[in-house]
């Protein structure tokens, strides 16, 4: 089946592309494209005034199947990723059960194939159960799917552990992706230790505990010569330190989530537990540091973080409430705000959704150029549009964006050439 | 989830937010009651005291001025409730707002339970101590206190020793006493005293050292000391803490001979206050206890029955 994508911005920074034009796509792959290479008629998109990018890959995703369907499912969790411009999720393990196991990440592989919305990349657990104490079969789920391996929302505070785990994943080419957070210097905190947690009287985060263990991590990988991927890094020591480390050629990547770009602790109030996630909305100079290190590169990708939790989760008092924050549906418009303020170009932004996350993990698609895998994501840069939780594909609705007027939207996701969501994204429908 | 538009209910929830026009009308009618007994102004209401957290003087203090005023109540404590087999906080208010309640007092060791409860009723919410929060109404029946041999607040120097980190008593009497105009001297060892609480106002002073701290002080606020934060480390032994940080007679010597002394309770003698301190002419402790049922009561009238709809 062919689809025909015309008149288009043909926007991949990786490959230097940013002219006016057409895409053909056959079955599951690019064909061709350029200026006017393509007629009108059946099975044509008209792009005009849209800009078509390699398909948005985020890679820090919590689905919630198996065990917490309540929250999200594989089916709500890739529609929501499909409506938010994402072609590929990479989904985190801590399920219930943990996906530590080949057989569990066939499963997740499997679901997210038959349903076919946005493709799901399983992340496997680093070690058994997330325990952090024995390593899991690391192996077996490669070959069942898993990318790279992650005790996310735990780090592995066991050195010796992580350097093997560095060591043995690195055999089959995938990163060990770290939370990175020092459990004693974090012990019982739940927002950002500052001025505003003071205020609130609520135990802190510090900015400490998550860059010693990014320090720590970096030596590591420095050590053995393997692959660390930094989950979510929030703040200004962190960046710091992998900007120094990838001068000096270790194989340090990181990750940092809309949020950590657009607010800061100053915008924790009234208790609101949709402002509470791990790593915490981190200071103001943080967020300014970590801005600088996105378009600097230093930051490879932007990723969501995507945490759903139940109304009765969250609603409770802010030190009890589950960490984490719903963001597939927000992320682009959200990120795009940098543009609009200068802070960060466009190419970069893009890179950082679609190209930079492929190439870091080795994943397929990223690119957009004949004989590419068709993943595309074809979005509004100026569509406005007001949030509305409620009304979002995520089962979930714990966002702290609700009734933000955002500017930027998904209009097409195509994955292996099909188109698996299309929307006034200005309301997205009912699900 | 956002916290839906606070309802017209008017609350205690901390001194923070509260104008000083509200602070001076409690303080003054709290003087007031002083004077002549009360009226039973809160006939007929039912005050429910949740307490999520032990606490004997609060508690008691709250029955005791509801009592005087008229009202009924009814305590809902973690061991003879549905709190212990885990029944969410919101559920629990859901439940009892159903019981015709006119007002909901919450002691809760988390920070900002009050605010979730306040959010989610239609009735005055006062805190009676959240987590590392707040304690509002201790500060007002200190500034009482205080007022009440000092005439003024204003210029005063009061030093606050102990535990400040974790303290939500020297967090309101921080807000309340500096918006008041008194000079709050913050004293304690490194590890419980927070440098970003320097910003809380011109005349707010930070320090380790106990004698710069009574240094001439008009009020020297004593905390108790938890012994758990020692098994966190944040200093090796009581010992050390005794040695450093206790107020005795000899030390008072730095302060104004004129000095009041006050403790919010429960204070372990021979810790971090000397029997000697404690039972002095100098020592006000006793008679907070008794401003606070007076405090207490000048704020449930104030909530319950100035802030009544009309008609």
């Amino acid at each position: 089946m062919n689809l025909i994508l015309k008149n288009g911005r043909l926007f991949d920074p990786q490959l230097s592309l940013d002219r006016v034009g057409d895409v053909v796509l056959q079955d599951d792959r690019v064909r061709d494209l350029g200026p006017d290479i393509a007629a009108s008629g059946p099975g044509v998109i008209d792009c005009t005034g849209l800009i078509i990018a390699p398909g948005f890959i985020d890679l820090h995703v919590h689905l919630r199947e198996p065990g917490f369907e309540y929250k999200e499912t594989i089916e709500t969790g890739t529609r929501a990723a499909a409506a938010g411009g994402f072609t590929a999720v990479c989904a985190m393990p801590n399920t219930q059960p943990v996906n530590d196991n080949a057989g569990a990440t066939e499963h997740i592989a499997r679901r997210a194939r038959e349903l076919g919305h946005a493709r799901v990349y399983p992340i496997g657990a680093i070690t058994e159960g997330s325990r952090g104490e024995r390593l899991a079969a690391i192996g077996g789920m490669c070959q069942a799917g898993a990318v790279g391996f992650s005790d996310d929302g735990r780090p592995v505070m066991n050195a010796q552990i992580l350097r093997r785990a560095l060591e043995y994943a690195s055999m089959y080419g995938v990163p060990i992706i770290e939370h990175a957070e020092d459990l004693n210097l974090s012990a019982g905190g739940s927002m950002h230790a500052g001025a505003r947690a003071l205020q609130l009287g609520l135990r802190g985060i510090s900015s400490t505990s998550e860059a010693a263990m990014v320090a720590r991590d970096i030596l590591l990988a420095e050590e053995s010569g393997a692959h660390i991927h930094i989950a979510h890094l929030s703040t200004a020591a962190s960046a710091r330190l992998v900007r120094a480390a990838k001068a000096r050629g270790v194989r340090v990547t990181a990750e940092v989530t809309p949020h950590h770009l657009i607010l800061c602790d100053e915008d924790v109030v009234d208790y609101d537990t949709n402002f509470k996630m791990n790593p915490p909305l981190r200071g103001a100079a943080d967020r300014e540091a970590v801005i600088a290190a996105l378009a600097d590169g230093t930051i490879d990708a932007i990723a969501t973080d995507h945490a759903p939790h139940a109304g009765h989760e969250k609603q409770q008092e802010f030190d009890r409430a589950p960490f984490g924050i719903i963001g597939l549906e927000t992320a682009l418009p959200l990120v795009l705000r940098l543009v609009e303020s200068g802070r960060v170009s466009l190419a970069r932004i893009v890179d950082a959704l679609s190209s930079a996350p492929a190439r870091i993990f080795g994943l397929r698609g990223g690119r957009l150029e004949a004989g590419a895998l068709a993943d595309l994501t074809i979005f509004d840069p100026s569509r406005e549009w007001t949030y509305d939780p409620a009304r979002g594909l995520s089962k979930s609705r714990n966002s702290p964006f609700a009734g933000w007027r955002l500017r930027g939207a998904a209009v097409h996701t195509i994955v292996g050439g099909r188109v698996v969501w299309s929307g006034a994204a200005a309301t997205p429908p009912e699900s | 989830m956002p916290l839906p538009d606070q309802p017209h209910a008017p609350h205690l929830l901390g001194i923070e937010p509260l104008p000083l026009s509200r602070i001076e009308a409690i303080l003054d009618r709290a003087a007031e009651f002083q004077r002549q007994p009360p009226p039973r102004t809160l006939a007929g209401k039912r005050l429910l005291l949740l307490f999520y957290e032990a606490s004997t003087r609060t508690r008691t203090s709250f029955e005791v001025a509801a009592r005087r005023l008229g009202a009924e109540t009814v305590s809902v404590t973690p061991g003879s409730s549905s709190i212990e087999k885990g029944e969410s906080l919101l559920d629990t208010v859901y439940t009892l707002r159903a019981m015709a309640i006119d007002g909901i007092v919450v002691r809760h060791s988390s920070s900002g339970a009050p605010h979730l409860v306040a959010a989610h009723v239609d009735v005055p919410v006062i805190n009676a101590g959240d987590g590392m929060h707040e304690h509002p109404t201790q500060a007002l029946l200190d500034a009482f206190t205080i007022r009440r041999h000092r005439g003024t607040i204003a210029g005063l120097r009061v030093a606050i020793i102990g535990d400040v980190l974790h303290s939500r008593v020297a967090r309101s009497n921080l807000l309340l006493l500096s918006r008041l105009g008194a000079e709050v001297r913050l004293c304690g060892p490194r590890t419980l005293l927070p440098p970003e609480f320097a910003a809380y106002g011109a005349r707010v002073r930070l320090g380790w050292d106990l004698e710069d701290a009574l240094n001439g002080a008009d009020v020297v606020m004593v905390l108790r000391i938890q012994m758990e934060r020692m098994k966190e480390s944040f200093f090796p032994s009581e010992a050390e803490y005794v040695a450093r940080y206790s107020v005795t007679p000899a030390r008072m010597r730095a302060a104004r001979p004129d000095a009041i002394v006050m403790h919010p309770g429960p204070m372990i003698r021979g810790v971090e206050i000397s029997a000697e301190v404690a039972d002095s002419p100098q020592s006000v402790i006793r008679e907070q206890v008794e401003n606070g049922v007076l405090i207490r009561m000048a704020v449930l009238h104030e909530l319950l029955v100035c802030h009544e709809p009309h008609p």
